[in-house]
């Protein structure tokens, strides 16, 4: 038996127990009784999965219509293209839609209409949340594209080079740089949203605490637990997102 | 060279170009003046198409341009823009900055492009701010790298746009000189300009625009010398 079970036990000898001890003993079956520490970090592995496929799901979405949104607003004057015309339009209704419901309403309606004999709560969770993220990201992506000194194409298309080219070479590395603050910001939404799946039974780390919570009776600690991984998590991102911006910044010293 | 037919562009309701016809010679040197405004700007970026001509016809080297089925990219690596603001890549060293179209177009290999964006560096005289970023630069350096951005696409014309216009008075100079360097080997170019003693100097051939019209042109000394319409004359009054 280990030093935290015999501190544990011996709290029953203690007959005026203070605040300490207390608590202790509700941190206790918070987290080591019957080894419950192991369901929290596998509700976090759940997060991260759920996080990285909604990433994936929001980047690709968010470029897709940001290009789309981009190309059919800077298209020559004059020259109308009535495919780009109808994707562009689908692009802004799904933009609409997605930002003007709440997200918890999207998750049920993914989890409770859509897809209501899934039982993979996980995955629908994690399209329902990449879905969203989709169009917040387009607009993000939206506003850097629009953000840099059109000369920069400019000089770009005068010098021979190719549209593709022009985007891939100068107009898209400069935006990244532009938006990547703001993309972070997007990526932390979406990294603690993923605790709004519980809602659809998504097994993830507030999920395992409300089941500790049935048990116990003791809100406190399960929450602050859970309050505590989500923001070591933010803070090891919002570490690693400094260091990248710290290396893209290298072309700005004077 | 470049032959342009009854151009004319419009934003919205405003007539920017109105109905203009010119032709530009192998080896001239064409000054544009004109009050602000004027179209001149317009008319130089429809010769490469940044602008697209609400009508007529531009012709480059027999290629019509204007022609929807024409591949513009191609058309532009024979022609050099040099801009008002410089341009240049901010995200990439002066190196990288001269050496990305000649090498993403196939004209050359990487190192052959290296090797040309070293001569080309050196007739600058800035062969040592090739691993630099075009932030650390000051302005007349930044426009001289922005002239030989486009040399190194081995252009047939030259088309420059307020190369000076952005710059310090004391910067002015440099990249004159550079200009008129290349003027002196023969270069075909097209300038628009602010600077008089230049178009004098170098031009063979000023053209004054005033609301989307060539009101007069004439070789330099002619054209400083004795001014024909009024308009020209007392803008000349103005910026002499």
């Amino acid at each position: 038996m280990d030093f935290w079970t015999r501190l544990y036990e011996s709290l029953p000898e203690i007959a005026a127990r203070n605040v300490w001890q207390d608590a202790y003993g509700k941190f206790y079956q918070a987290w080591f009784q019957d080894g419950r520490w192991l369901t929290y970090f596998q509700g976090l592995i759940t997060t991260l999965q759920v996080t990285v496929i909604a990433l994936c799901i929001g980047v690709v979405l968010g470029v897709l219509v940001a290009v789309i949104r981009t190309a059919h607003d800077q298209r020559r004057p004059g020259t109308w293209n009535p495919v780009l015309t109808v994707v562009d339009f689908v692009c802004k209704i799904y933009v609409t839609i997605i930002r003007g419901t709440p997200m918890m309403v999207q998750l049920m309606i993914m989890g409770f209409v859509v897809f209501k004999s899934s039982r993979n709560f996980t995955m629908v969770g994690a399209l329902a949340l990449g879905i969203n993220s989709g169009a917040y990201v387009s607009e993000i992506i939206r506003g850097g594209l629009m953000s840099l000194d059109p000369g920069q194409s400019e000089a770009g298309r005068s010098l021979g080079l190719t549209y593709f080219d022009t985007m891939r070479f100068i107009v898209i590395p400069q935006a990244f740089k532009a938006i990547l603050p703001a993309l972070g910001n997007e990526f932390i939404v979406l990294l603690k949203d993923t605790s709004l799946i519980s809602v659809i039974a998504g097994k993830e780390i507030v999920y395992f605490a409300r089941a500790i919570i049935t048990r116990t009776y003791e809100p406190m600690f399960p929450y602050l637990i859970t309050a505590a991984m989500y923001l070591i998590m933010v803070l090891a991102f919002s570490w690693l997102q400094g260091k990248l911006e710290r290396r893209l910044r290298e072309s700005d010293r004077r | 060279m470049i032959d342009v037919e009854n151009l004319t562009k419009s934003f919205g309701d405003h007539l920017v170009l109105d109905n203009i016809t010119e032709h530009i010679n192998p080896g001239e040197k064409v000054v544009v003046i004109g009050p602000s405004g004027s179209g001149k700007s317009t008319f130089l970026r429809c010769l490469n198409l940044l602008e697209t001509p609400t009508s007529g016809k531009i012709t480059f080297e027999g290629v019509e341009i204007t022609d929807p089925k024409v591949k513009i990219d191609a058309v532009r690596q024979k022609m050099g823009m040099v801009f008002q603001h410089f341009n240049l890549f901010p995200n990439m060293t002066i190196q990288k900055n001269i050496t990305l179209a000649p090498v993403r177009t196939g004209l050359m290999s990487q190192s052959k492009a290296d090797a040309a964006a070293t001569a080309l560096l050196h007739r600058v005289g800035l062969e040592d701010k090739a691993g630099a970023y075009p932030n650390q630069l000051s302005g007349g350096q930044k426009q001289r790298i922005a002239i030989v951005r486009a040399l190194a696409m081995k252009p047939k014309v030259m088309l420059f746009d307020e190369p000076t216009s952005a710059l310090d008075p004391e910067m002015v100079g440099e990249v004159l000189d550079v200009m008129k360097e290349l003027a002196h080997e023969g270069m075909t170019m097209v300038v628009v300009t602010h600077e008089m003693g230049f178009a004098r100097e170098v031009g063979s051939r000023v053209l004054f625009m005033d609301g989307g019209h060539i009101l007069e042109q004439n070789e330099p000394t002619e054209f400083f010398g004795n001014p024909r319409s009024d308009r020209l004359k007392s803008f000349l009054e103005k910026v002499l």
